[in-house]
């Protein structure tokens, strides 16, 4: 039978090679989430309005995003960017992109459904006061609506910290990468990605029972 | 910048361009080399191999601990296998798919010896199948509890094991309801497929990587394999829908789809 060892894995090989990565998944968890939702708000909004012209356009995009595996995302990006602005792109930058064009597209259903979830009559009563659009949406609609989608935009961004791992396709250093290296470096590849299997097992966890918590709080009583 | 369809008929050794486009897929000459659509062709069939053994994998495994779950609390058997279905579930959808894949590939056949000799793509099934299996169970879970409690208590009144009336009560009609989102994770996990390429399965997505670099005609090469993909989940929608519609029962469960409701 074969053993395991991990006395191997100390605090100098977490700073030497885990720990720039572990930043890594978290910087591109943070600017997908904020940029998806900011990105995937305005699609919301296009796809609701209700413009066969704006409809479209937005409609196309998300469903196309939601229909291409994330890892040929990825790789298009990769591919594309340098084409189009001429010069090539480091790893790092091309995968912040992707991130945030395809988190836009799963955010977008979130943010809709979240619109959808407000009482008709919230939007209708902010049109009889006299109030534009721009302000039914920003004092009335929204608010009510990001209350509700909370839970659900964790639970996204959960899903969003595992799918990080898969810029492993275009070479970029994060989490999984970080183990990865140390295990050929330190010659113990199979003990390295069961620690990186805990680690990711022990954040995405405990930010699922975390989820679980604040769903109940936030909850908007009616 | 012009679009050449042209690279799929090229031969993958030398680069010329090939008489038969689709020799080898169709075996019509046996001796020339293969081309680019003949290589697409091969990777969109392990794509198709891989995740339809994960799928059932996924299925037959996501149906039993999500039915586990749901299990009374009457004696101690009933606890143990729900808290095993509950461990099951939270281990497999809180690890990323790509660490799964390297955890089946690279570290449990070293600890069970009798899987080092299945081919590569099986282990990448058996963690797709896996993965998807905690969140099908997820699925069926929610089905199951959403049935009104009655329907349970019909069950028990009429004398049937636990066995018996998931069995005959309550599985039929959880079942049916759980369709539409299975239908998403079964199009999921056609997606997920191309984590195969780290494990070096030559499916569409290390097709694409490699193509691209051979050839670079990378936007046409992708292209291609963004539409097989697509055409893949695509089928699996309608198979599913098809499934639905034929083990409905009229008037009996209201479908989500606002259109096929009575």
């Amino acid at each position: 039978m074969l053993s395991l060892d991990l006395s191997f894995y100390n605090w100098e090989l977490f700073a030497n090679y885990i720990l720039k990565g572990l930043l890594f998944s978290i910087q591109l968890t943070l600017f997908a989430t904020v940029g998806g939702i900011v990105f995937g708000t305005f699609l919301a909004l296009m796809r609701l309005s209700g413009k066969p012209a704006l409809v479209y356009p937005s409609t196309f995009y998300v469903n196309t995003m939601r229909s291409i595996p994330l890892v040929m995302v990825i790789l298009w990006f990769f591919l594309l960017i340098p084409m189009l602005i001429g010069k090539p792109i480091g790893a790092d930058l091309s995968a912040t992109i992707t991130f945030i064009a395809f988190e836009a597209a799963f955010f977008s259903e979130i943010v809709r459904a979240g619109i959808q979830s407000v009482p008709r009559g919230q939007g209708y009563a902010a049109e009889a006061l006299g109030m534009t659009y721009g302000q039914n949406m920003r004092f009335i609609v929204l608010p009510q609506a990001f209350r509700n989608m909370i839970p659900v935009f964790m639970t996204q961004t959960i899903i969003l910290f595992q799918d990080t791992s898969l810029v492993y396709a275009i070479g970029a250093y994060d989490l999984l990468k970080g183990f990865e290296i140390a295990g050929k470096n330190y010659g113990r590849p199979m003990e390295t990605y069961i620690l990186a299997a805990f680690t990711y097992f022990v954040i995405c966890f405990s930010l699922s029972k975390m989820v679980r918590k604040i769903q109940a709080k936030v909850a908007i009583i009616r | 910048m012009a679009l050449d369809f042209g690279v799929f008929c090229k031969n993958t050794l030398d680069g010329e361009v090939v008489d038969h486009c689709f020799s080898a897929v169709f075996g019509l000459a046996q001796n020339s080399d293969p081309s680019y659509l003949d290589w697409l062709m091969k990777a969109w069939g392990w794509t198709l191999a891989v995740a339809g053994l994960g799928l059932t994998i996924a299925l037959i495994l996501g149906a039993v601990m999500g039915t586990l779950r749901t299990l009374p609390d009457n004696g101690s058997l009933s606890r143990w296998l729900v808290r095993l279905s509950t461990v099951w579930v939270e281990l497999f959808r809180n690890i990323p798919i790509l660490v799964q894949v390297f955890i089946w590939y690279h570290v449990i056949p070293a600890f069970i010896l009798p899987l080092k000799s299945l081919p590569s793509y099986w282990l990448v099934s058996i963690a797709l199948g896996f993965f998807t299996s905690a969140r099908i169970a997820e699925q069926i879970r929610a089905g199951i509890q959403a049935l009104p409690s009655g329907q349970r208590a019909a069950a028990t009144a009429l004398g049937f094991t636990t066995a018996q009336s998931y069995r005959y009560v309550i599985l039929p009609m959880a079942l049916r309801i759980v369709i539409p989102p299975l239908t998403s994770e079964s199009m999921n996990l056609i997606k997920n497929s191309s984590v195969a390429f780290a494990v070096s399965v030559p499916e569409l997505t290390l097709f694409a990587m490699q193509a691209q670099e051979e050839t670079s005609h990378g936007v046409e090469i992708y292209l291609a394999v963004t539409l097989l993909y697509a055409l893949s989940a695509f089928a699996v929608n309608r198979v599913m829908a098809q499934i639905e519609k034929r083990t409905r029962i009229p008037g009996f469960i209201v479908s989500n789809d606002a259109s096929l409701a009575h």
